[in-house]
């Protein structure tokens, strides 16, 4: 499928989500949209996830294959990276932290130029590693400031996370700087996509559609805030009754709320199946979350088995003459 | 008068691919760009799947009628297995990180070589099989069925990637396209649609423990050669020693070195050493070859070949083992070895004779590297070197893919380096180290049919040599494995003519002061010694 | 003002031309790769390119000596013999070089004033055509030349030691002759 063919897919697939809900409220759903699939989707979530680290889990690591991108540790005159070359269970654990909060690898993406004259840049190259960690880090903190959907009174940490996210102080309510964040990294990174034309090459919709999807929740979110007001005080009444598991739906909560909360759940829902996962896959990766020190502790490999060899008793019954000859020391000497 | 094409149209004919997705997009074989297939008498000889005369480049490749079955319950059965294969399977978000990070698509400008999109060519056939989306939504979840001219597809582009984990560095996941590689190669080889390259020195090694198939009569006889030849050079008669019961160390190193130059002299530099730290070694003819193309060909087959390394060591009793300069070998004896063949408890833990260094990061594999063993020497000044030997080679060092990046020996040859020659400058960060450039002929690719497409892929690393060679006068690519000192030779003869290939121990044999030598007045290769041309002369 | 001057001027938007259509040769993610990846290691193919052409450029118009374009078109050619090219293909970047400076001269509206040295840089690019058909050959014989030497280097040592122990046996027997 080309590149066209799937922004198209995943476009309309992203429209037929944001209609749904609208015809559905419309025709006094509300109950559906509002309990039924919220629940469902976080029920998906996470016994999707779960499931799926499970799959993974029963799948041994039959070798030690971790991607050494550091000095060994061998002497103590020569300095081991413990990061990039961990031989322990800490280095590991360092490395991982590294790599899951700051996206280390990406990171190292980086190169010289000095195409012509001795200038150097070393920029251009941690584009893809910025949009990653603002697209993250805003979601994150978009997530967590809806805590205060979910929670009575709001936690303290809330509130600070509030304070710190619309310090700018601007226009009423308070703009938070995270939405706009999210935004603008869920932008650069489908711009990524379609403007490079090797990304174009080689992403599906798969790849897209999550992007749309998580715009559109984005930019519903940021609607509600600041332009279409919904009553924020019946959302409340819903969203906590949700989390005490005493469902009630308010009546008057504007559909662009509808459309919202099914969004979310498309994500909740869609995440397990998806490329999503990889949040929790990379905890799990054999080549990171390993210390490369085989040669130091055995590693166990629980289906190995027996294999057919040549031996060496074999091998000298087909050689034994030529090896004598040869003045070579036999096992058996006829 | 006939219509000539113009210039342009020429040019633009038929290279730039049609605008369809890489799923619909067939692989096309010229002579150059693909190996020969295996044998065969060579899958016989190992007893692998549906050995019979067959092309690649053929319509027909005689598969066996249930092919789609063997790869598919190949797949699931590996699924099952490797943690790592079902993992790379499901979360790769295609970020396009690695795109440009792989040897062969910078050389090649091939988008199948880019790493995302070569383990695509299986994930796309995962999906469709083995995942609920793309059983329902096929190819809008970026699914597609398993037919022949994927299978075709797999064969040209999995043994078009070297197995270098370079992309995997780069990947926030740690995606190591080599073990996608190795998946696919499992699964081709069931069919029996494996190259020759590697299928003849897997069936050479396994009958005859080395990967020319040489006999134990000849083998001992090739490496009496080299005493020859030292003494020649040095005055000085090594002792080496086979198949010998109760020596202290076993020495293994790929067979390579043996029959072929520049590796030869590396051989000998080694033979040297051990004979001047007096070291009790033995030589074994039915464990003489350090590489392993079982790597290339399944995990089973690594462990079939692998096995006669700590089963040699048993029979002859020795207390540990040393292992030469080779890449993949010790990518094996790092990663796999003990796992597989071990536990070795019949061996001691390494301790050096000379310096009484014990080799800690060894306990339980008992196999010390070559350059870990040279530089404790030398650290603790146990051999007497003359560095300046070795002025007229201004050196510098190719990490090999395998020991850098699936082990991590980086420091113990530079140290040996630094202190066996004057001149040595690194290559340009980006292309070293944790980050080097395959040769572009690794994992059994570098065999001649596959000319071209190797002098593609090794482009980066000759690139990187060229920049040396340009601004130090470079004339020297030092290296740490046999399949590069095959291998970089053609490669700087294509690219950076000038630029010579030397192994390590090469180096250490050139500068190593021994007792009792005479005036030496040639290298190792006869070539005179700075200082010496015209003594040479005089010689002859 | 002549040719010369005017390509002098000209140069930055012409090399680019020429750059641009040479690599438009390759497919479409590529040549967006090798246009905008800067660093020559990890970009060798544009690097390589972008240097001969200019190389190849500087000397054209300052009417050079053929030895001293050879380095700079072999650099170009080198990169292009290895890669899924037709001879031709591999070639016509030297002729796309005609069709980019008529293109812009046309564009100026100067084409009619240096008509008659147009025609004279025009010849000089065939000649540089040849030789780039030259170095073409040049390297897929080299090409050829590395298999051979690299079939017989594997067993080199082997085949020496064989030698030498087949002129050994036959020394002896002649000496058992003669006894």
């Amino acid at each position: 499928m080309n590149a066209s063919r799937s922004i198209i897919f995943s476009l309309v697939a992203v429209g037929i989500l944001v209609c749904l809900p609208l015809i559905g409220v419309a025709a006094g759903m509300t109950s559906f949209f509002g309990v039924i699939v919220p629940y469902l989707a976080v029920a998906l979530f996470f016994i999707g996830v779960v499931a799926r680290v499970v799959r993974w889990a029963r799948s041994p690591v039959p070798f030690r294959i971790p991607t050494t991108c550091g000095q060994q540790k061998s002497f103590n005159w020569i300095k081991p990276d413990k990061l990039d070359n961990p031989w322990d269970n800490k280095g590991v654990v360092l490395r991982m932290i590294l790599e899951v909060l700051l996206f280390r690898s990406l990171f190292r993406n980086s190169r010289m130029e000095f195409y012509e004259g001795p200038k150097i840049r070393y920029a251009s190259a941690k584009w893809l590693w910025l949009g990653a960690i603002v697209f993250h880090y805003s979601f994150l903190v978009v997530l967590l400031r809806h805590l205060r959907f979910f929670s009575e009174p709001v936690s303290s940490l809330v509130h600070l996370l509030e304070g710190v996210d619309g310090f700018l102080e601007v226009g009423a309510p308070r703009l938070y700087i995270s939405g706009l964040a999210l935004l603008a990294g869920v932008a650069f990174l489908f711009l990524r996509r379609v403007t490079i034309p090797q990304l174009k090459y080689i992403s599906l919709p798969s790849d897209y559609f999550p992007l749309f999807l998580i715009f559109a929740i984005a930019a519903t979110g940021v609607l509600m805030r600041y332009i279409y007001k919904v009553d924020i005080v019946s959302v409340k009444e819903l969203t906590m009754g949700l989390a005490t598991f005493h469902p009630v739906v308010p009546e008057g909560i504007g559909s662009l709320f509808y459309i919202h909360l099914f969004l979310v759940s498309v994500l909740f829902a869609y995440f397990p199946f998806s490329k999503l996962v990889h949040m929790a896959g990379v905890f799990l990766s054999p080549t990171r979350n390993l210390p490369n020190n085989s040669r130091m502790v055995r590693h166990i490999n629980p289906w190995n088995y027996p294999v057919k060899v040549h031996t060496y008793e074999e091998y000298e019954d087909e050689f034994r003459e030529k090896m004598i000859e040869a003045g070579l020391p036999v096992e058996k000497k006829e | 008068m006939a219509q000539v094409p113009k210039a342009d149209e020429l040019a633009k004919v038929s290279h730039r691919p049609p605008e369809t997705p890489w799923t619909e997009t067939p692989v096309e074989f010229r002579p150059g760009t693909f190996c020969y297939g295996a044998k065969p008498k060579n899958l016989e000889v190992v007893g692998l799947p549906n050995p019979r005369e067959w092309n690649p480049a053929d319509e027909d490749w005689k598969l066996p009628d249930n092919w789609k079955d063997i790869t598919l319950n190949g797949m699931k059965d590996r699924l099952d297995k490797f943690r790592s294969f079902k993992l790379f399977m499901d979360i790769c978000v295609r970020c396009g990180a690695c795109a440009d990070k792989c040897h062969y698509y910078i050389g090649s400008g091939d988008p199948k070589n880019m790493p995302v999109l070569r383990a695509e060519l299986i994930r796309s056939v995962y999906r469709k099989y083995f995942t609920g989306s793309g059983k329902i939504f096929s190819k809008y979840a970026g699914a597609r069925a398993l037919t022949e001219r994927v299978l075709k597809e797999w064969f040209y582009y999995y043994y078009q990637c070297t197995e270098c984990r370079r992309c995997s560095v780069f990947c926030p996941y740690g995606i190591d396209t080599a073990e996608v590689t190795m998946m696919a190669r499992e699964l081709l080889n069931e069919l029996g649609c494996g190259i020759d390259w590697i299928a003849g020195p897997v069936a050479n090694c396994y009958m005859n423990g080395n990967h020319l198939g040489i006999q134990p009569h000849a083998f001992k006889d090739m490496i009496e050669f080299f005493v020859d030849e030292i003494e020649e050079v040095t005055g000085v008669r090594v002792e080496p020693t086979f198949n010998r019961k109760g020596a202290e160390v076993l020495f293994i190193t790929p067979s390579g070195d043996v029959f072929a130059d520049p590796g030869t002299y590396t051989l000998m530099g080694y033979m040297m050493l051990f004979h001047e730290i007096g070291l009790d070694y033995t030589w074994s003819t039915y464990a003489s070859e350090g590489g392993n193309f079982g790597l290339f060909t399944s995990h089973e087959m690594m462990k079939r070949l692998n096995a006669k390394m700590y089963a040699e060591a048993k029979r002859l009793g020795v207390k540990w083992i040393l292992g030469g300069e080779c890449g993949h070998m010790w990518r094996v004896i790092n990663q796999y070895m003990d796992t597989m063949n071990g536990p070795a408890d019949f061996l001691e833990v390494p301790k050096s004779p000379i310096t009484g260094t014990v080799f800690e990061n060894a306990k339980s594999t008992k196999m010390v590297h070559i350059a870990e063993f040279t530089a404790d020497l030398i650290r603790h000044g146990k051999i007497k070197l003359d560095p300046s030997r070795n002025d007229n080679k201004i050196v510098t060092f190719h990490d090999s893919c395998n020991t850098s990046r699936a082990m991590g020996i980086f420091e113990e040859p530079r140290y040996i380096l630094k202190h066996v020659c004057n001149h040595f400058y690194d290559m340009p960060e980006g292309t070293i180290r944790e980050k080097t450039f395959c040769c572009g002929s690794g994992s059994g690719l570098n065999t001649d049919e596959y000319m071209e497409m190797r002098m593609r892929g090794g482009l980066p690393r000759a690139n990187a040599v060229r920049y040396v060679h340009e601004k130090h006068g470079v004339n020297m690519l030092a290296c740490i494995c046999a399949i590069d000192r095959a291998v970089l030779p053609p490669l700087m003869n294509y690219w950076v003519p000038g630029v010579d290939v030397t192994g390590l121990h090469e180096l250490v044999g050139n500068a190593l002061v021994m007792t009792g030598e005479k005036k030496r007045t040639t290298d190792l290769r006869y070539e005179p010694l700075p200082g010496m041309e015209d003594e040479e002369d005089d010689d002859v | 003002m002549s040719l010369t001057d005017y390509l002098r001027q000209n140069q930055k938007a012409i090399l680019k031309d020429w750059f641009h259509a040479v690599v438009d040769s390759y497919p479409a993610e590529t040549a967006a790769f090798l246009k905008k990846e800067k660093d020559p290691f990890a970009n060798p193919v544009g690097y390589s390119i972008l240097e001969g052409l200019q190389g190849v450029f500087a000397q054209v118009v300052e009417g050079a000596e053929q030895e001293k374009i050879t380095p700079f078109l072999d650099r170009i050619i080198r990169v292009r013999a290895v890669q899924d090219f037709t001879p031709a293909q591999a070639v016509s970047f030297v002729f796309s070089f005609k069709e980019v400076v008529r293109t812009r001269l046309e564009g100026d509206g100067r084409l009619q004033e240096l008509a008659g040295d147009l025609r004279t840089l025009e010849a000089a690019v065939d000649q540089v055509a040849l030789m780039a058909f030259n170095i073409y050959m040049e390297c897929r014989e080299k090409l050829y030349e590395l298999r051979v030497e690299e079939v017989k280097n594997r067993t080199a040592r082997l085949l020496e030691r064989a030698n030498a122990i087949w002129e050994s046996q036959r020394k002896g027997e002649g000496s058992r002759e003669e006894s």
